[in-house]
């Protein structure tokens, strides 16, 4: 990483190298009192390096123009994930669930052009660093499993949905059945549905938007205190119905059947993915409910 | 000039930006409004509500298409898949123009979510061009580059930002959307007269102008688009359409959104002003 910015800009390499720097010096985490903090990466004076493209005014030194996109920066980011994420603020606690969120976007700063995606691998970052959120690790990160697949459901494609017509005279051993792509599994150890419906927290997100916020959110007000839910397995088709997200929990063999249906494997072998115990009659109602719900669709 | 060629030739009056808050009142009520902006990448999606949304605007509105996340001015080459996502939404839109901002934002694919100002030198406005006649030819759609409003300044800048913003949308023969609020911040920030920036650009190449709001700190001003636009930005928006002729005019609210009545009668203020400025014209012209 470049220390210095260079000193005229004649190349798209030299614009490059500057935007490097400059990034750097956005994206850096704040120090106390969400101020810039004063040294760079390599010990050197922060001031030093970021008064290598930034220029001080009567009113503001180099740093602190500069100072001023590394606060938004944050400010956004944060409030974003703080948007999208009730419930694991209130597993957490509003203050755990900040330093939770600065250390992710610090390991992972955004690789979309959009905020939707942040929490993208928020899960596996908090199973991987398991201190951020102890005791409550198991339970967080379902949770974030969780708000992601709504995230990811409430905008994600549907097919027109199969009618029974549509499949009638096909074999239905060999059949394929596409799964709408909004719906979303999970196999989760916690209840987190029902964690979720407790908090009552609409599930629209936001507009975009770059203009600029006062600040961000403490969440200290986040989340009344709940009694956090014990371990228990669930599997559940987190889906899209006329513009609202539902959670449906599911059996586990038929967790297992639509597993296999959006894996790709036809229609007998999923069932076979089931197992042996399962009455026909149990599976037949599940497709029953599922081709009224509009859950599939062509390959 | 209220239609050219940066504009698809229209005439479209005052807007609104489309914002969540306001989606049942508009959808319910439909409130007679010139056209909607939409920002596009809210509707850079799959499916789900968003689009169901903007279909039913569609259906009965105009929309222009404004972007937050081209980064025109990024040293990095276009997003191929972005531009594809886009030019979806544009044929669905179908609309007259786009616009995005003379900024940057992202460098390796790490990105920023904010409008970075550029260095001003020839070989960033080279650069830039070259980006926005790639980026146009994509999307078969005119475009307009829109001016930042900014808290910094650079060393290694070689000239202002109103002969930066001329000379890369001479060389992209691109439109540009005037942002007066963020003329009259960055005037503040950086202590330029922003009737000097009026005067010094293209005014032919207008295809759209916007106002908004800032927030007033002790040191600089911050766009923040918060609040009702302030007398300044006023004055200026009456010299900009002057200068530029009464060119679509959008007022922008982002943050405490109050309700679309009051958004509304905001950005219908702008008709007193142009008002106001065509009289100038009539006694200027026996």
């Amino acid at each position: 990483m470049p220390s210095r910015a260079p000193e005229r800009i004649r190349s798209t390499a030299e614009l490059r190298a500057f935007q490097r720097l400059m990034l750097q010096a956005v994206i850096r985490p704040l120090a106390r009192g969400h101020r810039a903090q004063r040294r760079w990466s390599d010990g050197r004076p922060a001031a030093e390096v970021v008064g290598s493209f930034s220029v001080a005014n009567d009113r503001l030194s180099a740093l602190e123009r500069i100072e001023i996109y590394n606060r938004m920066y944050w400010f956004r980011t944060l409030d974003s994930l703080y948007e999208d994420l009730p419930g694991v603020r209130a597993v957490l606690g509003g203050k755990k669930f900040m330093r939770l969120a600065e250390a992710y976007l610090t390991r992972h700063p955004s690789r979309s052009f959009t905020l939707r995606d942040l929490p993208a691998r928020l899960e596996r970052f908090i199973r991987t660093h398991p201190r951020l959120s102890a005791p409550h690790t198991a339970l967080a990160a379902d949770m974030a499993a969780f708000e992601w697949a709504q995230v990811e459901c409430y905008d994600g494609a549907a097919h027109a949905p199969l009618t029974p017509a549509a499949l009638a005279g096909r074999p239905v051993a060999k059949m394929r059945l596409g799964l709408q792509p909004q719906i979303r599994l999970l196999a989760l150890r916690h209840p987190v549905d029902d964690f979720a419906i407790a908090l009552k927290q609409g599930a629209l997100r936001g507009d975009a938007s770059n203009a600029v916020g006062a600040g961000p959110r403490t969440g200290r007000n986040s989340a009344r205190r709940m009694r956090r839910p014990k371990p228990e397995r669930v599997w559940l088709a987190v889906h899209r119905h006329a513009g609202r997200i539902y959670f449906k929990r599911l059996e586990a063999p038929a967790f297992k059947i639509l597993g296999a249906l959006r894996a790709g494997r036809t229609l007998e072998q999923a069932v076979a993915c089931a197992g042996r115990g399962v009455k026909p009659e149990l599976v037949r109602d599940w497709f029953m409910t599922w081709m009224q719900l509009g859950w599939f669709c062509g390959l | 000039m209220p239609a050219n060629r940066f504009n698809g030739h229209t005439d479209y009056g005052i807007g609104l930006g489309l914002r969540v808050p306001h989606y049942g009142h508009i959808l319910e009520k439909k409130p007679l409004v010139g056209w909607f902006e939409i920002i596009s990448e809210t509707f850079m999606v799959d499916g789900g509500r968003p689009l169901e949304v903007l279909d039913e605007i569609l259906a009965q509105y105009r929309v222009v298409q404004h972007g937050v996340s081209l980064y025109l001015g990024s040293a990095d080459r276009p997003d191929r898949a972005h531009l594809k996502r886009l030019k979806a939404l544009v044929k669905r839109t179908r609309t007259p123009w786009l616009s995005d901002h003379l900024c940057w934002g992202s460098v390796d694919g790490t990105y920023s979510h904010d409008l970075l100002p550029m260095p001003y030198t020839h070989a960033a406005a080279r650069r830039t061009a070259e980006k926005i006649r790639q980026v146009r030819d994509c999307l078969e759609v005119p475009l307009c580059v829109e001016n930042v409003s900014s808290y910094a300044a650079f060393h290694q800048s070689e000239m202002t930002e109103w002969e930066f913003l001329t000379e890369v949308v001479e060389r992209a023969d691109c439109g540009i959307l005037l942002d007066v609020n963020n003329i009259y911040v960055s005037s503040r920030n950086h202590d330029f007269d922003p009737y000097a920036y009026l005067d010094g650009i293209p005014h032919h190449r207008v295809g759209q102008m916007h106002i908004a709001g800032h927030t007033r700190f002790e040191k600089y001003l911050l766009d923040t688009h918060d609040h009702p636009v302030l007398d300044p930005v006023w004055k200026l928006y009456t010299h900009a359409i002057r200068r530029c002729g009464v060119t679509a005019t959008l007022l922008e609210w982002d943050d405490r959104i109050p309700s679309f009545d009051e958004v509304h009668a905001e950005a219908l203020k702008a008709n007193a002003y142009i008002a106001e400025a065509r009289q100038a014209h009539a006694v200027a012209r026996p």
